[in-house]
């Protein structure tokens, strides 16, 4: 099977229509992000509190929502995800001392909304210790024969069967614990006594300091523009100068308009998205750099042509391969869009974004800053002749 | 077969079995592969559960407490020179980044003893410079090589508790790391693999638990005001105010205590909870030898008199003594067990030089940990069968080739992770399933090159050799740009997306190896003996 057999499309001549699209995307996504007071940071770079509940039914978001800002002031977000019956709840918080105060609140707050478990231990969140405490002494009241270290093993047997799967985190039944090894009758009925289930459990909590928030947000500042650079300088050293450049601007415009995308889609961006964003940079790069290489290849080979037809011939050349690859890539990045779970979302979003911006950017980003930077200074240093134009472009000799 | 096509079958041969042993190691039954499963494969605090603490060291604090020991060494020394003086205190610095501008002010020193107070304290506190603010009033600030050592000390030595308490605890695998610059941030990064109820641990490892004894001069009084009108309105000499908590039977009180303490947790040799009156919990301790000694002495000649227990500079209890008190003692009030025992082991470990304060915490419950390996597992693998049929259907038989490397790309990727004992995260995860999308560019690059060859007439032997050999300098340019990206996502990345850019590079470089050498060799090992292959099936 084969896609393309000795396409000669002219990319190049129909660039002007991407190009405006390009900037049509580039321009609302940064005026969305100046109307929003800029990019919507996640509590990774703001510092604040950020809880991943999981609850028995579909979750009252409106409920949850209400009676956290009667509790807590500032911003409070509320993200639903349905499948899982999962609520992220944030809370922004610029104080250091108020974060642990605040993530107290908080689980008070659920527990005093959503019915507390009165005065028994609540199952969904309790730790091993607590509720080997909770359990030792009704178990010796209710004579059941059992050492500590059989105590322990059973409440282990009793978490492990919380957590693991398919319940992962939520009993529906206490009943259900007569499942786990070791639980009789009899200890169920103790159990029952002392234990309660509270309609949520707390599966995962947040808390970053302004102070590591900022950090963090100057470390992935960092990291974003060294890797441009030096990807810029390997480049650079491979081919020419320009063509770093090139790839460079066309990787930023990628950047940009996923960031933008963020702002559109009002998503947050948290310390996974930077790692995507990443990514997708060492992606773009990969896309560029096969057509830059062809366009190299091509120096030597067609030493006769204009360089803008052997560009656009070695995009043609590779279009294939661009094609295939994009779309397997892309196939693995929507899978952990849509089984990755709420934790990657923002991740997979940004790459399924960055892979098709990626993709058509090498195209119609890179090869017509290579075009339009080799016509002119061909033009201002050896005047006209398609051949010179070429030669003053083509990259050294690379030695295999 | 040629030579030169077995060695490399044996030299892949030997990469897939050296792979295969570093994850599951020589099992002798199925307990034991799963068992070595686990151990090879390290998984991160966000797949199994656990917490990531930040905490900050106020060293400030230590600061503090070193410049009021000179004082009181300083008002003793001072007596005894005869140097007398209208008043001698410390500044108050706030933040960490303030605690270097400590200073001890001395007031009102007559302009004759000016001399004897420079040489006092160049020959007997070798921590301070001497300066003068005006004719009768001094300032000591701490020198810079001393405050240096002192904030490492402080770091070094918050660091040990905390690693005590966190080994009293028994929590396995966890790890105190320092984080930033020693002298300057101050910051300790704890991980806590499995912890399921952070906030005591957080108790546990921020408590300062400092335990002194003191004498009491006076108290209980219901304010501070009637502690001091009691003494005429100004607390006596070598003395001060400390308050108890309230608790169910008294409220809040003050004590009027003597300044220095009699014993401090230094001198403590053991503590551990036990039940006392009514089947109450408290936290039993026994002193050192030396400070027996010392305690023995003094309550003989302090029977009748009280004795304040502070903790964290709040009275716990204030008992007569009765009698001679060798080398034991009780702290009551506990709310259960735990408490009880929670206490011993702070107090076991020593106390902190300093307060800490939480900069970050991350808490992951072991629930999540398992829903989202699972849902790793689901996305790698529709990933990856998705994949592999693309590749079926668009190169045929080739395809079967592409998917071999594919997979020994993976299996070598999980190896490596094992033996460099690399930690597997989620974003790790997530960069594994990436990893499955550019390693097929590398045989889709390669493919299509091959399919070019063919298509300009060369035969399939020529056209594999030149479709590599082509493709290669692509691969390679392609690879280094991602790994110089993920260099920096390691230099500057902080913990999961480390993990993610170690996935990404160890796979990458796999990738080079799987997709060159291998693929090539399967295409060679097809092409070999038959000397005029017409067709590729590609």
């Amino acid at each position: 099977m084969e896609l393309f057999r000795k396409t000669n499309f002219d990319f190049l001549g129909k660039k002007w229509p991407f190009i405006i699209a390009s900037l049509v995307l580039t321009v609302a996504g940064l005026g969305t992000m100046v109307m929003k007071g800029g990019p919507r940071y996640g509590i990774d770079f703001r510092g604040g509190v950020n809880m991943a509940v999981k609850f028995v039914q579909t979750p009252p978001v409106d409920k949850v929502r209400s009676a956290l800002s009667s509790k807590i002031s500032g911003e409070i977000s509320v993200v639903e995800n349905r499948t899982d019956n999962e609520l992220l709840i944030g809370t922004e918080l610029k104080d250091e001392k108020a974060l642990d105060a605040a993530r107290k609140t908080m689980q008070e707050t659920l527990a005093a909304t959503f019915g507390g478990t009165s005065g028994k231990l609540d199952l969904h969140n309790t730790g091993a210790q607590a509720l080997v405490d909770r359990l030792r002494d009704p178990l010796q009241r209710a004579s059941v024969p059992m050492n500590d270290q059989q105590l322990r093993d059973l409440t282990k047997g009793i978490l492990a069967y919380r957590d693991g799967r398919p319940n992962f985190g939520i009993i529906q039944n206490l009943d259900d614990l007569g499942k786990v090894q070791g639980v009789t009758p009899q200890v169920l009925n103790v159990i029952k006594q002392e234990v309660a289930l509270a309609p949520f459990a707390i599966r995962n909590t947040e808390v970053v300091g302004p102070k590591i928030g900022a950090e963090l947000r100057n470390q992935a500042i960092l990291a974003t523009l060294y890797a441009l650079g030096g990807m810029l300088v390997y480049i650079a050293f491979r081919f020419e100068w320009i063509y770093g450049v090139a790839a460079v601007i066309a990787v930023f415009h990628d950047t940009v308009i996923t960031l933008g995308l963020f702002s559109i889609f009002d998503k947050e961006i948290s310390l996974t998205v930077i790692a995507a964003l990443l990514t997708l940079v060492g992606y773009s790069m990969n896309d560029t750099i096969v057509v830059f290489d062809r366009i190299r290849e091509n120096l030597k080979l067609m030493r006769r042509e204009k360089f803008e037809p052997l560009v656009n011939a070695s995009v043609n050349q590779t279009l294939s391969r661009t094609v295939l690859t994009s779309s397997l890539t892309l196939l693995t990045a929507l899978a952990l869009l849509f089984f990755g779970g709420q934790v990657l979302n923002g991740f997979s979003f940004a790459l399924v974004v960055g892979i098709i911006v990626g993709t058509y950017s090498s195209i119609f980003i890179a090869s017509p800053i290579l075009i339009y930077w080799t016509n002119r200074s061909g033009v201002q240093g050896k005047g006209s002749g398609g051949e010179k134009v070429a030669t003053a472009a083509a990259p050294k000799a690379v030695a295999k | 077969m040629d030579k030169n096509l077995r060695i490399k079958a044996l030299v892949i041969l030997a990469t897939v079995l050296i792979s295969i042993y570093g994850i599951i190691g020589l099992p002798k039954s199925k307990d034991e592969l799963a068992n070595n499963w686990k151990k090879n494969i390290r998984l991160g605090l966000d797949l199994r559960g656990g917490s990531h603490l930040v905490l900050q060291v106020q060293v400030q604090d230590a600061f503090k407490a070193e410049a009021d020991a000179d004082i009181e060494r300083l008002k003793e020394d001072m007596g005894k020179a005869n140097i007398t003086f209208g008043g001698l205190e410390r500044n108050d610095p706030s933040s960490l980044a303030d605690a270097d501008k400590i200073e001890i002010q001395i007031k009102g020193v007559p302009v004759d003893k000016a001399a004897s107070l420079r040489t006092l304290v160049s020959e007997k506190y070798d921590a301070w410079v001497f300066g003068s603010v005006n004719s009768s009033d001094y300032r000591l600030t701490m020198k810079p090589t001393k405050s240096l050592e002192l904030r490492r000390d402080t770091l070094a030595r918050s660091m040990a508790t905390i690693e005590s308490r966190i080994n009293g605890l028994g929590l396995a695998e966890s790890t105190v790391q320092q984080r930033g610059r020693s002298d300057a941030e101050s910051e300790l990064l704890v991980q806590l693999p499995g912890v399921d109820d952070p906030a005591r641990i957080k108790q546990i490892l921020g408590t300062a638990a400092l335990l002194e004894w003191y004498d009491v001069k006076d108290g209980p009084f219901a304010t501070p005001e009637q502690a001091r009108m009691n003494f005429g309105n100004a607390l006596p000499l070598n003395s001060k105010l400390l308050r108890s908590a309230a608790s169910a039977d008294a409220g809040e009180a003050w004590y009027v205590v003597s300044r220095a303490p009699v014993i401090t947790g230094r001198d403590l040799r053991n503590a551990r909870p036990q039940q006392g009156e009514l089947g109450k919990w408290e936290t039993g301790f026994t002193l050192n030898q030396e400070a027996a000694k010392r305690f023995g002495r003094y309550t003989e000649t302090h029977i009748n008199k009280r004795l304040a227990i502070v903790l964290d500079g709040q009275v716990k209890s204030a008992p007569t003594i009765q009698a001679r008190i060798e080398d034991s003692g009780r702290i009551t009030g506990a709310r259960d067990q735990q408490d009880a025992s929670d206490l011993s082991l702070m107090l076991r470990s020593g106390s902190l030089p300093a307060s800490v304060t939480y900069l970050e915490e991350r808490t992951v419950g072991p629930s999540l940990g398992a829903d989202s390996i699972q849902q790793g597992l689901v996305s790698g693998v529709v990933g990856l069968i998705a994949v592999v049929l693309v590749m079926l259907v668009y190169y045929k038989r080739s395809g079967i080739n592409a998917t071999i490397a594919l997979v020994l790309n993976a299996l070598i990727l999980i190896a490596a992770l094992a033996y460099f004992e690399a930690v597997l995260t989620l974003p790790g995860i997530a960069g594994i399933i990436l990893l499955i999308g550019m390693a097929v560019d590398s045989n889709v690059l390669i493919f299509e090159r091959i399919r070019e060859e063919l298509r300009s007439g060369k035969g399939v032997v020529a056209a594999i050799d030149a479709g590599f050999s082509k493709a290669f300098l692509t691969i390679i340019d392609t690879h280094v740009t991602t790994v110089v990206s993920c260099a920096f996502l390691f230099i500057f990345g902080s913990g999961p997306v480390k993990g993610f850019a170690v996935s990404l590079v160890i796979g990458l470089v796999a990738n080079v190896f799987t997709s060159v050498f291998i693929s090539r060799f399967i295409f060679d090992w097809e092409t070999s003996g038959k000397k005029q292959l017409a067709e590729l099936s590609i």
